[in-house]
């Protein structure tokens, strides 16, 4: 196994040669990161593993039993060897530990500019939404350059979205939101896979992401076939399903505003404040009485079981939407 | 080699094997070393079974479209293959026959505190592995051996309840082995045997016990309240009725984390003692690999969140983990260093138990470090979910635990049997299983990293060629499991007689005869010297460096 | 120790089991099993309580609710029924401690009726009467309020850990019978009475997990 470098053009090299691949394709800001901590990992353990295989076969060799009555001498402990093989460990975990959580900080928060992204899960299917509206199957666009979040929930059990090429994965849980985002640096089509077992046709459940140039991807956008925007469609459900009724934007009516909450800390009866993102927005719409707010009685019904996933969403893009001139404004 | 004690051979002596005969004797005997004869049979059983299903999805996997069976069979194999290996096999093997075996043995005594609640043991885990067998034939599970809801509990149309219900009554299996450790560990130590003269076997014992008596209970929580959800779909993991699948991985973990300390501190013990015995040499470092039992059995209660880097935990939360689990790993260092420094100066054999103890102290070491790269965040979140996690713990696993078992079952084979195996054959056998070993599971790192997910019964092309490598690598792993099988079954009529002491061991166990008469000991010992005296005369008998 | 042979066959107690040296160690052996046997149990119900106090946590308002539709009455009849039933069994032991044989068999007996009592109180006054109000998750549950989901949680946490700590007492009631059978035959006496003591111990630790599920379960959001 040859001992791996961070060169790039023995990278290069690696991926080049046919037969046994060795790393995915680097695709995106963070890839490098991630292989670079791999690379330190790789080498360490296989340093590590050498040197314990070499030294027990020199012992193995060196003292192997020439006579059977020969005697060892008796066993000494020799704390200096004891606190340094207990100390050096130590430090190369916190070193390690460092330089992933540092990583994995960076990584853990999308840049504000974020486009957003809609992805379900669901067996055995992905169903992706862009904001503009696009729905594809199993298949997502980007652009190249601009970072992209995606919204990950499911309809059904827990899946996971992993993108090999990116080093991002997330699970998609029902019931709940979560998100991941990446920045891909490559133009191609990289695989996608479900990583939690989810039934019959969990390897099924795979497919693929298409980095465009800018201007492709316009272009893609432009030219697929698409319905109203989430933003629109959310509009639409709001009128719909009534919530219009109770939830004036002037605030006179049975329920809240819901004008420029989006992002903002809500106060709840029993005292515990709560940011309203999407998390609180799904719960209130699906367990309204859970989170009862002063000021208001809680007898808003839920419409668990009546609207789906994708529907929960573009709702929830709408109500971002309110009043986002004016955040906008505020230079959030 | 030439017995040390004049002894009269086995067929006319009395001792455990031959002091009664008949089923009944067998099926209702409270002698702990029937009892793990009992589970030495029930074990190597369930662990072909479990063997037979990993053969079949390395056939399967030769194929990218999937060589032998429908995707639902692949995902059943899998589930049973890790319900049957870990719950069957892992978990009970070394503890059940060898801890059974061994620790009224080791600490003097004539049996353990409660030889009734020990047979009791054994009835639960043919109980809980009919269950699963049962399982296994009237259409499988196919939820993972992890049953994450809510799939396994509003999803499944499997045999979901007959393997929960197995593994339930499994744990207390678990449950009341390891209390029946700690009792006798306490109470039932020989005069002069004090705990830091203790052979470090039974200290990993003791540290396995307190996992087991402390975690199992939780993970039957855990399946208890799957099985009422399955029965009533009453919602407690199920988030369209307000309930949250994340608990239950919560619940699950809590216990699987440490349950995997259950299956690789007994292997530890059992390394401990046979490389100090074929060095000639006491442990290096005896207080330190002892207190490092201690230590990876409590810090193992606090890293199971690293199962769940990916569900969208807190940064925070996260952070935390992962440092505990980074400082897991240091106590087994620990451990792996001292082993080898026991090496240093000794006067080494190479009988069989020595190359599985020798293979496992290398493969361990590889296996552990591969888990630093799933504690470290920014990798887990690539590597989790794909081959390497599934390289990882096989690594520790097979290359580890099961090497560590067989290394131990031939250790103590002259003592349980009174016959020696063929040491030629044991170490070409040891040498297959190594060599199969590593060309199954070491591809299986690289596919990890390229992305392959696990549990997929069908795969991308282009990840084709390792398959095909792992799966060469498993028909020579399985050969190399299948020789044991047939010599240490022959041995038992036609080896030599082996003498009470074969390997010139310390430790009470090799004080009396080949096999142990019923009650152990003719004559209740008294402990003079620390473990392991194997130095000049005179070194061990004062306590001045350990 | 050179004395082990000839007290093994002159000096052997009835009671001493084989495989240890002395009734102490027997004692304390026992003694020690079942402390960590409790142990276990502990953390078998503590995974239900944390799960309770997670959802508890998540859906007060509801847990409150259901929480006000349990009989408080019935519940503080029972924990004073389970106290009680306590110290009779801690009477028992002391009767064997003192060998009073007659003594030990009217506590256990005593032990039992208010056991008994505990669970028939429970299945005719409070379970019987849950089913007719329409409060079991999985027969016909039904309850009118904005939080019916958290409400139905609850009562399934009501029914598991009220559910699973009478399993346990009907196995503690199984132990008694035989003991009691034990004690019928004189096996009792100040020398040997560990099988008390130790039934004992889970006697109090099955009336202990009751005196935390009383207030967590029926007392939610003041109920008095």
């Amino acid at each position: 196994m040859p001992m791996l470098g961070p060169l790039s053009g023995q990278f290069a090299a690696l991926q080049a040669s046919p037969g046994i691949p060795v790393f995915p394709p680097r695709a995106s800001t963070v890839a490098e990161g991630v292989d670079l901590l791999h690379y330190f990992l790789t080498v360490l353990t296989l340093f590590f593993t050498f040197v314990i295989f070499t030294i027990i076969f020199y012992f193995m060799i060196r003292y192997r039993r020439r006579s059977e009555d020969e005697q060892p001498p008796a066993t000494v402990t020799h704390m200096p060897l004891e606190i340094a093989w207990t100390v050096i460990p130590t430090l190369i975990c916190v070193v390690v530990f460092l330089w992933s959580a540092s990583l994995y900080f960076r990584n853990a928060n999308p840049p504000n500019a974020a486009s957003e992204v809609i992805v379900i899960g669901k067996q055995w299917m992905w169903h992706v939404q862009h904001p503009e509206g696009v729905r594809e199957i199993n298949e997502l666009h980007v652009p190249l350059g601009v970072p992209i979040k995606l919204t990950l929930t499911s309809q059904d059990v827990i899946h996971d979205f992993f993108i090999p090429a990116f080093r991002v994965k997330r699970d998609a849980t029902p019931g709940r939101y979560s998100s991941l985002w990446f920045q891909a640096t490559k133009t191609g089509t990289f695989h996608f896979f479900c990583a939690q077992y989810c039934g019959e046709g969990h390897a099924a459940m795979i497919g693929w992401v298409h980095v465009m140039t800018p201007d492709d991807y316009a272009a893609w956008l432009a030219g697929t076939s698409r319905g109203e925007t989430m933003t629109q469609a959310g509009e639409r459900l709001f009128h719909q399903y009534g919530c219009v009724t109770c939830h004036i934007a002037d605030g006179t009516g049975r329920g809240p505003s819901l004008v420029g909450q989006f992002g903002k800390p809500q106060k709840l009866r029993d005292g515990q404040s709560l940011i309203v993102d999407e998390t609180f927005l799904r719960r209130a719409i699906t367990q309204p009485n859970s989170m009862p707010i002063p000021n208001y009685a809680p007898v808003m019904p839920t419409f668990q079981g009546q609207l789906n996933e994708e529907q929960i969403l573009q709702l929830i893009a709408y109500l971002k939407s309110l009043g986002e001139e004016e955040r906008k404004g505020k230079g959030q | 080699m030439s017995a040390a004690l004049a002894e009269a051979p086995p067929e006319t002596r009395v001792h455990y094997l031959n002091a009664d005969y008949g089923i009944k004797s067998w099926l209702l005997t409270t002698d702990h070393k029937r009892i793990a004869l009992l589970y030495l049979g029930s074990v190597t059983l369930m662990f072909f079974v479990g063997g037979a299903m990993a053969v079949m999805m390395r056939i399967h996997l030769i194929d990218p479209a999937g060589a032998l069976v429908h995707p639902d069979t692949f995902n059943k194999l899998f589930t049973m293959h890790g319900v049957i290996m870990i719950f069957f096999f892992l978990i009970p093997a070394i503890p059940a026959v060898l801890g059974n075996f061994l620790v009224p043995l080791m600490v003097g005594a004539k049996d353990l505190a409660f030889p009734r609640i020990n047979l009791l043991s054994w009835y639960l885990y043919i109980a809980g592995a009919s269950l699963a067998v049962y399982a296994m034939v009237s259409g499988g599970v196919d939820t993972g051996w992890t049953f994450y809801t809510p799939y396994s509990t509003s999803y499944a149309h499997s045999q979901v309840m007959a393997t929960a219900l197995g593994a339930f009554i499994l744990g207390f299996s678990s449950i009341l082995t390891g209390l029946n450790f700690i009792v006798t560990i306490h109470k039932m130590r020989a005069p002069g045997l004090t705990w830091f003269r203790m052979p470090l076997f039974l200290w990993a014992i003791y540290a396995t016990s307190i996992i087991q008596i402390l975690g199992t209970p939780v993970v039957a929580t855990a399946i208890l309240l799957v099985g009422l959800e399955r029965l009533f779909h009453v919602g407690i993991f199920d988030p369209a009725v307000g309930g949250d699948p994340i608990l239950f991985q919560h619940l699950f973990w809590f216990y699987s984390h440490p349950a995997v300390y259950i299956m690789i501190l007994p292997p530890m013990g059992v390394i401990s003692e046979i490389v100090t015995c074929f060095s000639r040499k006491k442990v290096f470092g005896y207080h330190f690999v002892a207190f490092s039992s201690m230590a990876i059995a409590v810090i193992s209660f606090l890293v199971w969140g690293h199962h769940m880097f990916v569900t969208g935990m807190s940064v925070y939360a996260a952070l935390i983990f992962s440092v505990l689990s980074f400082l897991v790993a240091i106590p087994s260092a620990i451990k792996v260093f001292n082993w080898t420094a026991t090496l240093y100066q000794g006067s080494i054999s190479y009988q069989a138990p020595m190359l599985y103890a020798l293979g496992f102290i290398g493969l361990f070491t590889m296996g552990g470090l591969t888990g630093l790269f799933l504690a470290s965040l920014a990798t887990d979140v690539h590597l989790n979910g794909t081959y390497f996690i599934v390289a990882h713990f096989h690594y520790i696993m097979v290359g580890g635990a099961v090497m560590a078992y067989m290394g131990g079952i031939h250790f103590w084979w002259p003592k349980i049997t009174g016959r020696m195996f063929p040491d030629t054959w044991a170490r070409l056998a040891a040498a297959i299983v190594f060599i199969g070993f590593n060309l199954t599971f070491f591809p299986q790192f690289m596919l990890g990293y390229l992305g392959m997910p696990r549990r997929y019964a069908t795969y991308p092309a282009e990840f084709q060629v390792l398959n095909v490598m792992s799966s060469a690598g498993a028909s020579i792993l399985g050969i190399g499991y299948l020789i044991p099988l047939v010599y240490l079954f022959w041995s038992i009529r036609y080896g030599p007689i082996a003498p009470p002491n074969p390997w010139r061991a310390t430790g009470l166990e090799w004080q009396t005869s080949s096999p142990p008469p019923t009650q152990n000991f003719e004559i209740p010992p008294v402990v003079k010297e620390e473990a392991y005296a194997y130095g000049p005369p005179g070194s061990e008998l004062e306590d001045a460096h350990d | 120790m050179t004395d082990a042979a000839s007290a093994h066959s002159s000096q052997h107690p009835p009671y001493l089991a084989h495989h240890f040296t002395d009734i102490e160690q027997q004692n304390e052996s026992g003694t020690l099993g079942m402390w960590l046997f409790l142990l276990t149990e502990i953390m078998f119900f503590g995974g239900l309580f944390a799960s309770y106090a997670i959802y508890r946590l998540r859906y007060f308002e509801a847990f409150r609710e259901g929480s006000h539709l349990l009989n408080v009455k019935f519940g503080a009849i029972n924990t004073a029924v389970l106290i009680g039933s306590s110290l009779t069994m801690a009477l028992a032991v002391r009767a064997a401690q003192l060998s009073r044989r007659k003594a030990i068999i009217a506590f256990i007996i005593l032990t039992m009726v208010l056991g008994i009592a505990f669970i028939g109180i429970k299945l005719n006054y409070e379970w019987s009467a849950d089913y007719h109000e329409g409060l079991i998750p999985w027969m016909g549950f039904h309850v009118e309020s904005p939080n019916a989901a958290g409400v139905r949680l609850f009562f399934c946490f009501y029914f598991f850990m009220t559910g699973l700590h009478a399993l346990h007492m009907v196995v503690g009631l199984g132990i008694m019978c035989v003991l009691l059978h034990m004690a019928a035959k004189g096996r009792f006496d100040g020398g040997y009475f560990a099988p008390v003591e130790i039934t004992g111990l889970y006697w109090h630790f099955v009336d202990i997990v009751w005196i935390f599920l009383f207030p967590l379960l029926y007392l939610i959001g003041g109920r008095y």
